[in-house]
Order: structure tokens, then sequence, then C-alpha cells
């Protein structure tokens, strides 16, 4: 078989680097430990230089059709690496004060990113569930890699738990696919599903049991339970990389797989992802209502966004056209927009959690000692409440747009909702943080410089985005699928 | 001039912006520097604002001194600005009021203080307000529209009053409950225009054409979100006690310019983009218009606290305002226009001095004050010019306002029932009594009387210089608006008969 390098570039780029860590760690002794993070950070960075280096090109295709390397899986692939980056830069100093085995952290860390990037390109069944579970199984580790606290072994083992239980769910939906259709390339399927409707029960069955799966990757309602327990009881950096980059891999594998294998049968699941969306959204902000931990209040949070993002799903038509252009694009877009205000969000987490403590209760008054991080949680905040000008105001415009198009006004309505529900809890923070005396919390919180550069590139893109969201939505509009 | 033509109006709104960051870039402990940068730029945009009235041709219909830039191509927003009559006096307003605000707290900076964080949220907010009266495209107003929000929720509670953290955020989450469904109905509205766009203007010509079940939708999506800022009854309860706790800047910027937004949607949004829903829902608005103007009336006469009763009373002068909207006639929708720059510049004045006589007292109970005009004749003439302004006085800015949008209710738009409206012309008419019996009983407690017993040889200081100066032009507007009506009304005739058009009228 003939394998185009070209296009696998920025993977074995990627290969490389992660041997590089794991070869590093080797030879380095316990104290020059961090000397491996300019290592992961180079390889990532040259991932990204692969990466834009094909960015324009013509559509690739190799490896028997399985692997794809389109404006899509471009766009992807570069969030997936500015994610890992911010999270590289957020990592170095927690691990460090915290004692957590770097090595293991970063070669880790580049695996699970691996997995990201081939899911992105991934256009066949089997790809997608290696590249999920490439994703996955590095992550429980990272999960818990806080050894002796038992809340991240209850954090890792709950996650590998559910996971694996998800997992095999949707092995069995993606075989009953198989047994169906005879194939397991997503275009085929499409093909073979339109054609044989006597099997349509059984494939109906398949998809539900496959969204089930894709539903614990993505932390939909009722399958979100390990995600409060897991973000609070790993290393922060690993809930961001958690709550961003391995949701989004969820979501652009459950992406492809809908709309491009299972877009002909759109009438018979839309309805499904409609109240599992809605369900998703109104537990998840319900509950953050009561939270007084800030990363379990930031990990319901991240289970109301991910109804934001099912969303448009739910308006998809089994004749194609434009409105599935547009849901499909304004997924991607809130993708995009959303992991820079969570990364911001939880990097400013950490820079004030090391001092001051991670309960909300501890923020009372932050703006009085620390202005710079309570100014930089309020944009992160109120960007994610979806206030504008800043850039989560636009991700959530543009899945309002879509799901009008669809003319499903009812959905508009719920998630309109939502979101003043959503605030509630997103003020609670900030009313905290400058409406309550000082109080005494540290004063004039140091912030390491790569933490300060996370946060600092985190809150331009939410700037930035927020007045100019033609940024995201052009990305957004190249990179369809559909 | 040419400069003034095409860019003039962003660069005054955008101006306030600049002021603020240079703002957040001084040192704290500057206070004067802060004050001074305040000062300068809410002064610029006025000046600006000024200037722009020479390219400004009043005997026209139709925007003018427009801008129209693309900005997000990929959903089809645009940066389009401009202004016509019914937005010039309004943005004039937003100019004046936010300008001596910056005069009025070079000295008096409310509890606790910090005038960089204070004014640097004000000038934010003007940005927000001076950006909504001139936004030509559903999306950029949006933008502005909800700028507002966030200064505002800070300005309340960090520097309001002991209720602060609930009115700041029942206001938050209030305002916001509103506009998520006014953007639902600006979404609605872009999906069903053929082409689709947001631009207002292409829509007044498209949206007319829609089919009447999707006008009566969209526009109570969006009537949500104008009648709430408005306020209008039933929505009107996060109105007193965000006006109450709030900071007397605050206050003012609340009731002079906030306030207008909501109505000013309704002129510039619901009405002309969709006539059809306009008279479907007309009498209902005029219902709930009457309801606000004599439930506020009795509301007032029941408070005890003067800015309390002053945010009570501006719930029934923007029902005045709605009722001359819900006519559909010229005559009712000039009224509603110089009802809003009226009650701006008298209720801006009232909260004024609300905010004076805290500053004395230390109290605003009615019942505590007493004998004002004995201890502080200036300020005690002042409240008694302003509040007999209020309550609609012949010859003063409140006159024209409630009484046109009376006389227009006897005479609505001929395809509404005249009967109902004469049943609103009435209610309405007891209200201005019962206003009038409100404000003159407030006027005898406070003004009149014995002077409460804790004052009795203490000395208060009266009206000073700088508050002279941050009031006098109110106070001449409040004479010169009331002596020569036709000062806003050659303003606003033009484009409002543009706006009629749709009926026929």
């Amino acid at each position: 078989m003939h394998i185009d390098y070209a296009a696998v570039a920025p993977e074995l780029v990627l290969t490389a680097a992660l041997c590089a860590v794991l070869i590093v760690d080797l030879v380095l002794g316990e104290n020059r430990k961090f000397l491996i993070m300019p290592v992961a950070l180079a390889g990532v960075a040259g991932t990204l230089v692969a990466l834009v280096a094909l960015a324009g090109d013509p559509v690739r295709t190799t490896l028997g059709g399985m692997f794809v390397v389109d404006s899509f899986a471009v766009t992807l692939k570069i969030l997936f690496c500015v994610a890992a980056l911010l999270t590289l830069a957020m990592s170095y100093d927690y691990l460090r004060k915290d004692g957590i085995a770097q090595g293991e952290f970063y070669f880790l860390l580049l695996c699970s990113l691996l997995g990201m990037l081939t899911i992105a390109s991934s256009r066949d069944l089997l790809p997608i569930f290696v590249s999920l579970e490439l994703v996955s199984v590095p992550a429980f580790v990272l999960a818990g890699l806080r050894k002796i606290d038992v809340k991240s072994n209850e954090a890792a083992l709950k996650f590998f738990l559910f996971s694996i239980l998800s997992t095999a769910v949707m092995l069995f939906g993606m075989s009953l696919i198989y047994g169906v259709t005879g194939t397991t390339n997503l275009a085929e399927i499409a093909v073979h599903l339109g054609a044989v409707p006597v099997l349509r029960s059984i494939a109906v069955l398949s998809i539900f049991f496959i969204v089930v799966g894709f539903g614990f990757k993505i932390s939909a309602f009722p399958f979100q339970w390990w995600v409060p327990d897991t973000y609070e009881g790993s290393p922060v950096p690993v809930a961001a990389f958690l709550s961003v980059a391995s949701k989004t891999a969820g979501f652009v594998g459950l992406l492809q797989i809908m709309f491009i294998a299972f877009g002909g049968l759109a009438d018979v699941w839309r309805p499904f992802i409609a109240a599992v969306a809605i369900l998703t959204m109104t537990f998840g902000n319900l509950v953050a209502l009561t939270q007084r931990h800030i990363i379990r209040l930031l990990a319901y949070s991240s289970i109301g966004q991910a109804g934001y993002i099912l969303l448009p799903l739910a308006v998809v038509n089994a004749n194609g056209g434009s409105v599935n252009h547009e849901a499909f694009a304004a997924s991607i877009a809130y993708l995009l927009i959303y992991a820079f205000m969570e990364m911001g969000a939880f990097s400013t987490a950490v820079a004030y959690g090391r001092t001051g403590g991670y309960f909300v209760d501890d923020y009372a008054g932050l703006g009085y000692r620390a202005p710079g991080l309570a100014v930089v949680m309020t944009v992160f905040l109120f960007s994610l409440a979806g206030i504008p000008p800043l850039a989560g105001w636009a991700a959530k415009l543009f899945i309002f747009r879509a799901v009008i198009d669809g003319h499903e006004y009812y959905l508009a309505a719920a998630m309109a909702v939502n979101t003043v529900i959503a605030l509630f809890y997103y003020a609670k923070v900030v009313r905290l943080m400058f409406f309550e005396p000082a109080g005494d919390g540290p004063v004039g919180v140091r912030v390491p410089l790569l933490l300060q550069a996370t946060i600092t590139v985190s809150a331009a893109m939410v700037l930035v985005v927020g007045i100019l969201p033609d940024l995201a939505a052009h990305l957004a509009r190249m990179s369809t699928l559909v | 001039m040419d400069f003034l033509t095409h860019s003039g109006l962003s660069v005054a709104v955008f101006l306030p912006v600049v002021g603020a960051a240079l703002i957040v870039f001084t040192p704290k402990e500057r206070e004067r520097t802060v004050q001074i940068l305040s000062l300068l730029f809410t002064f610029l945009p006025l000046l600006i604002g000024i200037l722009l009235l020479s390219p400004y041709h009043i005997g026209m219909t139709g925007m003018q001194l427009e801008t129209n830039r693309s900005w997000i191509p990929s959903i089809g927003a645009r940066y389009h600005v401009g202004v016509d009559g019914i937005s010039l006096p309004l943005l004039e307003l937003t100019f004046l009021v936010t300008f001596l605000c910056a005069i009025y707290s070079m000295k008096w900076l409310p509890e606790p203080r910090n005038a960089k964080g204070l004014l640097s949220l004000m000038l934010l907010l003007e940005t927000g307000m001076a950006g909504t009266f001139i936004s030509l495209d559903l999306v950029l107003f949006f933008i502005f529209w909800e700028l507002v929000l966030v200064p505002m929720y800070f300005m309340i509670g960090l520097w309001g009053g002991p209720r602060r953290e609930y009115a700041a955020i029942k206001f938050f989450l209030y305002t916001l409950f509103g506009s998520v469904f006014m953007l639902l109905g600006f979404l609605a509205l872009y999906f069903r225009s053929t082409p689709h766009t947001f631009d207002i203007l292409q829509l007044q010509q498209i949206g007319g054409s829609l089919p009447a079940g999707i006008q009566n939708l969209i526009f109570l999506g969006m009537g949500i979100g104008f009648a709430i800022k408005v306020p209008m009854w039933p929505f009107h309860t996060w109105l007193p006690d965000a006006h109450t706790e709030a900071p007397t800047v605050g206050s003012v910027l609340l009731a002079a310019i906030l306030l207008k937004m909501g109505t000013y949607g309704f002129l510039r949004i619901s009405i002309p983009i969709l006539p059809h829903a306009a008279r479907t829902y007309a009498p209902l608005i005029g219902v709930l218009a009457v309801i606000g103007i004599v439930y506020a009336a009795l509301n007032c006469l029941a408070q005890t606290d003067l800015k309390r009763m002053i945010a009570f009373s501006s719930v029934g002068h923007m029902g005045f305002v709605m009722l001359g909207i819900a006519t559909l006639t010229q005559v009712g929708i000039n009224a509603a226009v110089f009802g809003m720059v009226a009650h701006g510049v008298i209720t801006g004045m009232l909260f004024f001095i609300a905010g004076s006589i805290h500053e004395r007292y230390h109290t605003r109970e009615i019942p505590a004050l007493g004998g004002m005009s004995l201890r502080v004749p200036v300020l005690g003439g002042l409240l008694a010019f302003t509040a007999i302004a209020s309550l609609g006085f012949p010859g003063l800015a409140g006159f024209w306002g409630e009484v046109l949008a009376l006389l227009s209710s006897y005479n609505p738009l001929s395809a509404l029932s005249s009967h109902t409206y004469r049943v609103f012309m009435v209610a309405g008419g007891i209200g201005t009594v019962l206003t009038a019996g409100y404000f003159l009983w407030m006027l005898q407690r406070v003004n009149l009387g014995k002077v409460p017993a804790q004052w009795e040889g203490k000395t208060l200081i009266d009206v000073q210089p700088l508050e002279m100066i941050a009031w006098a032009p109110l106070l001449l507007l409040t004479l010169a608006l009331g002596l020569f009506p036709r000062l806003i009304f050659d303003v606003t005739t033009h484009s409002v008969i543009g706006l009629t058009k749709v009926f026929g009228g």
C-alpha cells in the first residue's frame, strides 16, 4: 500500500517527539526532569509547523481512504496542538511544585495528542475507534498522576471504568453497522444505509449505541457522571486538557460519524439528539449553580457547554443542504472558541489556586488582592456566559443562528433560558471577587511566566475573536465536511 | 468636514473606550488624572456630537452621516451606523448627560471611591449607549446593547447602596433574559428575509411582506427584550431596585439614557420592520402602558425613599412614551421621542438632586427630611422646579410629551379601535392627576414643614458651584424644551413621517 508521507508528517513528527521525551526522561537525573518540558514543547511546535505546511493544500487521502487530510482535519489538528501547547505551558510549574512525575506526564500528554491528531483525519470507523482509545487511555493515567491523593485515584478509576464501558457499547454499535453494511468506511456506510432499508432498525440501534458511546466522551447527559469527580481529582492542567482537547476529540469523532455516515437517517436520530442536548445543558447549568469548588463549577459548566455544542446536530436534515452546512460549522466554531475560554479559566484557576485555594469562596475579594487575575477571570467567565463583545458571545450566536435556520425555535428558546441560568453562577464568582471585602487570602499573587503566557494568549483570543468573530466563523466554514 | 461626515459618528462613539483604556493604565493613586481624563473623553464626544449638527440636514428624511463597512461577512453582519431625527436627539442626550456625570464626579465619588474603576466603567457604558443609538445592523445593535450590561452591573454592585448585590444581579439577569429573546428575534428576522440580512434599513423594506404569524412571533421575541429595558409593566420590577441602589451617576445614566434604549428599539426595529405585528400588538402595548402609568403613580404615593419614588415615576413616564408609540400616529410617536428626551433631562436632574440630598442629609427617607427650602433654599428650589417639570407643567419640558401622547390616543391610527384608545386616554389622564399629586405631596413633605430636630442648628451646605455647573445644562434644557418644543420636533418630525409611512399615515 502506498503511503503519502507528507499527509502523515505531523503525526510522524509528534511520534518522534514522544519517543524523544521518553528517552530524555530515561537519561535525565531526578532533579533535571524539568528539562523534559522544552523537548515536549519543541515536539508540539514542530508538529504545528508540519501542520501549517499542509494548510491550503488540496485534499490528501492515504492509507486506503482511512486517513484524509483536508481543511477540516488541518484546522482541528492545529486547534489540538494549540490546546496542547497551552496545557504544557500551564503544567510546567504545577508539576514541579506538586512533585508529579514529569517524564510520564509529558509522554502521556503527547500520546493523547497523537490520538487527537489522527481522529481529525479518520474517515473510517476503525481508525476513529483506535484514535479515540489513544486519546483516552493515556488520559486515565494522567488523571491518576497525583498518586498519593485519594481523589486523584478516584478520578482515574472513575474515568477508566466509565470510559471502557462506553467504549464497549460504542464498539458493539460499530460492529452492528459493519454487519449491516459490510464496510467501516464512513462514506460507504452512508451509501449502504440508503440502499438497504430492510436493516434500518438494526442501523438505528447501532446509531443509538454509538451516540451513547460518544456521550461519555463528550460528557452528555446522562453519561456525564464521571466528569466532576475526574476533573476535581486530576491535576488541574489535566482537567483543562480533558475538558478542552479530549472533549473536542470526542465531538470531532461524533460529528464526522453523524454527518457523513448517518446523515441520511437524520430524521430518526435528530429528536434523540435534541433531547440529549437540552437535558445536558439544563443539567450542567442547574447543578453548576450549587457548586462550591471552582474546578467542579467549571466541570459542570463544561457539561452545559457540551449541550450547546450538540444542539446544531438536532437540526440536521436528511436531505443535506445548507442547514447541515451551517449546523456543522456552528459546532466547529463553538469548539474553536470554547477551547480558549475554557483554557483561560482553568489556567487562571491554577494561577490562583496554588496559594489561594480552589474553592469558590476563596475567590472572595480577589479583585482587591490580585486585580489582574480577577479581571482576566471575569473575562473568561463572562465569555463562557456569552456576554458580548467577548468571544463566547459569537460562539452562542453561531449556534442560535444554526438552530433558527433549521426552524427549531423551541431549541433556541431552551438554550436562551439556559444562557440566563448559566450567567447566574458565572456572575456569582465575579460578585465574590469584586463585591466582597478583600479578606485574608494571599495578596498580589505571583504568576509564573509560562502560566502568564497561557492566560494572556487565551485572553487575547477571547477579546479579538469577540470583536472579529469572522476569524472563527471563517475557519469553521472552510473546514466543513458537509 | 469630510472627516465628520464619514467617521465623526464612529469616532465619537469609540472615543470613550479609548479614554477607559487610558484610565485603566493610570495608577490608582492619581485620582485627579483619572477624573480629568474622564472629563476629557466625555467632552470630546460631546464636542463632535455638536459639530455633527452642521453636516446634518434637519429637513431630510432617512439616515445621514452613514458608514457601512464589512465586518463579519460569514454571517452577513456589517458595521453600519448612521443617525436620523429619532436617534440624533438621543445620541446628543447621551453625550451631554455622560459629560455632566463626569463633571459631577470631579468632586463627588460614591464610596468606596476608586475613581479609576467607576469612571472607566462609565466611559465604557457611554460607548454602549451611544453605539446602540447609531447602529443600523442588528448584530451591531445587539453588541452595543449588551455592552451596557457589564459596566452597569459593576456600577451598581460596587458603588451601590445597602442592597446593591441583589439589585445588580437582578438587573443583569433580567436584562440578559430579555436580550437573549431579542437576539432570537433578530436571527428569525434574518432567516425570514430574502435576501438574508441583518441590515435594519433593508429589513424595513422587506419585513412588511413577511407572513402575519411570523411577524407576530418575532415581534413578541424582540418585544420582550425591549419591554424589559423600557421597562413596561409588568417587567419593571428590576428598575426600582437598580435605581435605588445605584450610585448617583449610575442612577442618572440609567434613567436618562438606558431606559430609552428600550423605547428606541421599538421605534427603530420592531415597528418599522414589522408593521403588521405592530398593529396587532399596539392595543396590548397601550394597555400595559396605561396600567404602568396608573400603577407607578399609586406606587409613588406609597414610597418613603425619595430615590425609589423617582424610580417609580420613571415607570410612569415611560408609560406615556409607550402610549404615544402605541397610537402608531405621527403625533403619538413625535410625542414619544419628545417624552424620551424630556424624561432624560428631567429625571436625570431629579436623580442628581436626590444624590445631593443624600450627600447632605445621609438619608433619602422623605419623612426624615422637611423644611429643606429653609435650610438649603437653592437645592429646595431646584427640587421644586424639577419636580414640577416632571409632573408635566405647561411651559416646561415634561408637558409636551405627556399631553401630546394623551391627545394622540384620542385619535389613534385608523386601523386601531379609537374607543379603546380613548379609554387609555382617560386612564392616562387620571395618571397625570395622580402624578401631580405625588410630586406635590413629596414637595410638601421635603421642602416645606418643620426642619427635623436632628438638623436644628446644624449647618447644611447649599448647592455648590460644581453642582451648579453640572446641572445648569439640564435646567436650561428643561426650560428651553418647554418653551420651544420645536427644538426637538423640528428634528424628529421628518423621520417620524418616514416611520409612519408604512401605516399609510
